[in-house]
């Protein structure tokens, strides 16, 4: 597969823009915000004491590095490619939101805002974002659209317990993208003393690049891992996408690797023509460039304009877009993007944990989905290394609705 | 004489009369298309200024409950970029003179072509837009369309903006500045924030351009309050929330407001 050569760490530029991708669509009562923590993160990357601080608290405190698992069953019943796990679930609170909140929260601190404000999906960033402002003596404040906390129970009470407070979102479609509408007011309202910590890789600049950066450990340690333990790269990197932070995070380090295929997987909810998904890069009738929650990217959408409502069975990537940074390496054709649909993701949720002894959350499912399709066609001594994003602990009552008692 | 100069000789008017021209924002669609049409054709008969004509958004993040709600039911009554523009018509048709400004999220114009928007509305009988979401350095994305049509571009400032900024909004905007009187979204306050004069004061100290104050301007007090200070001001939410007893309540507080000038 011939790929065209680019030079990924030349994005995003100094607008926040990927190619024609990202930017910055903002009202003007955040820019100067914006403008503010684009100087504070590039004063805390050139500051070693920050980033020893964070290497510190990933070392002590998230359990990083996180071990890559060899397949060994899932490999010899798909026959074909060997398949090697990057363990994110094994992170502390449990997937890889952690590394961005961790990251994210101590630049809050750093730029003396007491107050955090995140939104959130699954539950995962709003608990990775209470933890980490349970952990450096913030408040917290977390945003979730009413219909994810109804089938994210168990993260809503973690997001309690942890001494955050929980805003239910009524608005739109209750989920993700209207969680985020209302983060953003909160922000716009409460600018000056407050820290947005966004939990993927979208947004205005310079969240993108930034989510990116803090997620990059993910593929870093992998890259060196995978080495260490089979003596070469992968033959491919599958990470599924939502917003798209653990996928961006496994691919940055794989980005000059030429050899190396790079696959996302979208959620396909009830199959592409039901036109119930979020499968942005797969429906290029209702999933166009657009504009929203501050980036240019692909956005589902109606003919009009207005924002369509998006179904996964995961609540994690059930959003109306995804990150500018994947529609940049769509575009550039660096990495490739499929989906795998509820039905998939549930039959690889049970597989996985039947070969494995792992339960992965419903969002990393849509990547050993993609996983159990391609391995069978690749030869034994190929392999495949899976982002395995987050443990399915959280979606067990999800799975009992859509299987009943198995 | 349309485009930009109606809305610059809205401005020499109401200096003239020494006044702040009054500028209300109204949604196409809400309640249902023919009342925001008579809701917009009444408040001109009251002697409003100008108008913002809003165009429905499914995620509007800089408007508060009030104009959200309206906005929702605005879209499931099928409100879109073109019916939009049909109002404009359908109200000069009426023989509604003022200038209208087009206020709409980014996202519909896109899907809808940025410069055949520009096109359409001015063919339609607007004056002007203003994109919420669309910071002076993306105006690329309309400023040739704007200025081949003779079109104004509203962009914004707020407490929050720099020397700078102000600058660089004082150079992009045409028409004139809209000035957010606060750090937070659209909707009604019982008071104007303690510190507004003095942030007018640090704007007019850099731009000579019209200031129009939004976000917060409910009451005929607030008008008077600011009619010294800017060059206009915004009320949306209060005309908003009034038209859910009908469009004689929005009629009504458009003439209060007016008269409090």
């Amino acid at each position: 597969m011939a790929y065209i050569d680019i030079n990924t760490t030349n994005v995003p530029d100094e607008r926040g823009y990927f190619g024609e991708f990202g930017g910055r669509f903002v009202p003007e009562t955040l820019v100067p915000a914006l403008n503010e923590l684009v100087t504070a993160y590039e004063d805390a990357m050139k500051d070693d004491a920050f980033q020893q601080e964070l290497a510190y608290l990933q070392r002590t405190y998230t359990g990083r590095p996180t071990p890559v698992t060899y397949a060994k069953r899932l490999s010899e019943k798909l026959g074909g490619a060997q398949i090697y796990l990057k363990r994110e679930d094994l992170a502390h609170t449990g997937a890889h939101k952690i590394n961005n909140a961790l990251g994210q929260a101590l630049l809050a601190k750093r730029m003396g805002k007491q107050r955090v404000i995140a939104e959130t999906g699954a539950g995962q960033h709003g608990v990775a974002s209470a933890t980490a402002a349970a952990l450096l003596g913030l408040d917290c404040h977390v945003y979730m659209g009413s219909v994810d906390i109804a089938r994210q129970q168990p993260n809503v009470f973690r997001m309690k317990l942890l001494g955050a407070e929980v805003i239910p979102v009524e608005s739109g479609s209750k989920t993700l993208k209207d969680a985020i509408n209302e983060a953003i007011r909160d922000w716009v309202t409460n600018v000056r003393d407050t820290f947005y910590l966004l939990g993927s890789a979208l947004g205005p600049h310079p969240y993108p690049r930034m989510v990116r950066d803090f997620q990059s450990v993910i593929g870093v340690e992998a890259r060196q891992q995978i080495q260490e333990m089979t003596g070469r790269l992968p033959d491919v990197c599958v990470a599924c996408v939502g917003g798209g932070s653990n996928a961006i995070g496994l691919f940055h380090a794989f980005r000059d690797d030429q050899s190396v295929d790079l696959i996302g997987v979208e959620a396909g909810g009830h199959g592409i023509a039901s036109g119930q998904h979020a499968a942005r890069f797969a429906d290029l009738n209702i999933s166009r460039p657009g504009v929203l929650h501050g980036t240019k990217s692909y956005v589902m959408q109606d003919e009009n304009g207005q924002i369509m409502h998006t179904h996964s069975i995961s609540a994690g990537l059930d959003y109306a877009s995804v990150g500018p940074e994947h529609a940049y390496l769509r575009a550039n054709e660096r990495a490739f993007y499929t989906f795998a649909t509820d039905e998939e993701t549930l039959a690889a949720f049970q597989t996985l944990s039947q070969t494995e002894g792992i339960i992965p959350a419903l969002e990393s499912a849509h990547a050993v989905a993609e996983v159990i399709k391609r391995a069978p066609q690749m030869r034994r001594d190929q392999i495949i290394l899976v982002n395995l994003s987050g443990r399915g602990d959280k979606d067990l009552d999800t799975v009992i609705q859509a299987l009943g008692n198995i | 004489m349309p485009g930009l100069e109606s809305i610059q000789a809205m401005f020499q008017r109401t200096h003239a009369e020494g006044r702040a021209a009054f500028l209300p924002y109204f949604p196409i669609g809400y309640p249902t298309y023919a009342e925001s049409i008579e809701a917009i054709t009444q408040m001109a008969a009251q002697g409003v200024d100008g108008f913002e004509i809003g165009i429905p958004f499914s995620d509007p993040l800089a408007d508060g409950p009030t104009i959200q709600a309206a906005t929702q039911i605005a879209l499931e009554n099928g409100t879109t970029v073109s019916t939009a523009l049909d109002a404009v018509r359908e109200l000069r048709a009426r023989d509604v003179q003022q200038p209208m400004l087009m206020f709409s999220y980014l996202n519909p114009l896109i899907a809808y072509g940025t410069d055949r928007f520009v096109q359409d509305a001015k063919a339609a009988g607007a004056d002007g837009l203003i994109i919420p979401d669309l910071p002076p350095e993306e105006a690329h994305l309309f400023a040739s369309a704007c200025q081949q049509e003779n079109m104004a571009l509203v962009f914004f400032l707020a407490p929050t903006s720099d020397e700078q900024r102000i600058e660089l909004v004082t150079q992009q905007a045409t028409g004139f500045i809209y000035v957010v009187s606060l750090t937070g979204i659209t909707g009604e306050r019982t008071q104007l924030p303690p510190d507004l004069a003095e942030f007018i004061t640090r704007l007019r100290k850099q731009t000579t351009q019209p200031l129009v104050l939004g976000f917060g301007i409910s009451t005929p007090d607030h008008a008077r309050m600011v009619n010294n200070l800017v060059d206009g001001f915004i009320v949306g939410s209060a005309l908003v929330r009034a038209a859910q007893n009908g469009v004689d309540a929005v009629r009504q507080l458009a003439k209060d407001l007016r008269q409090a000038l």
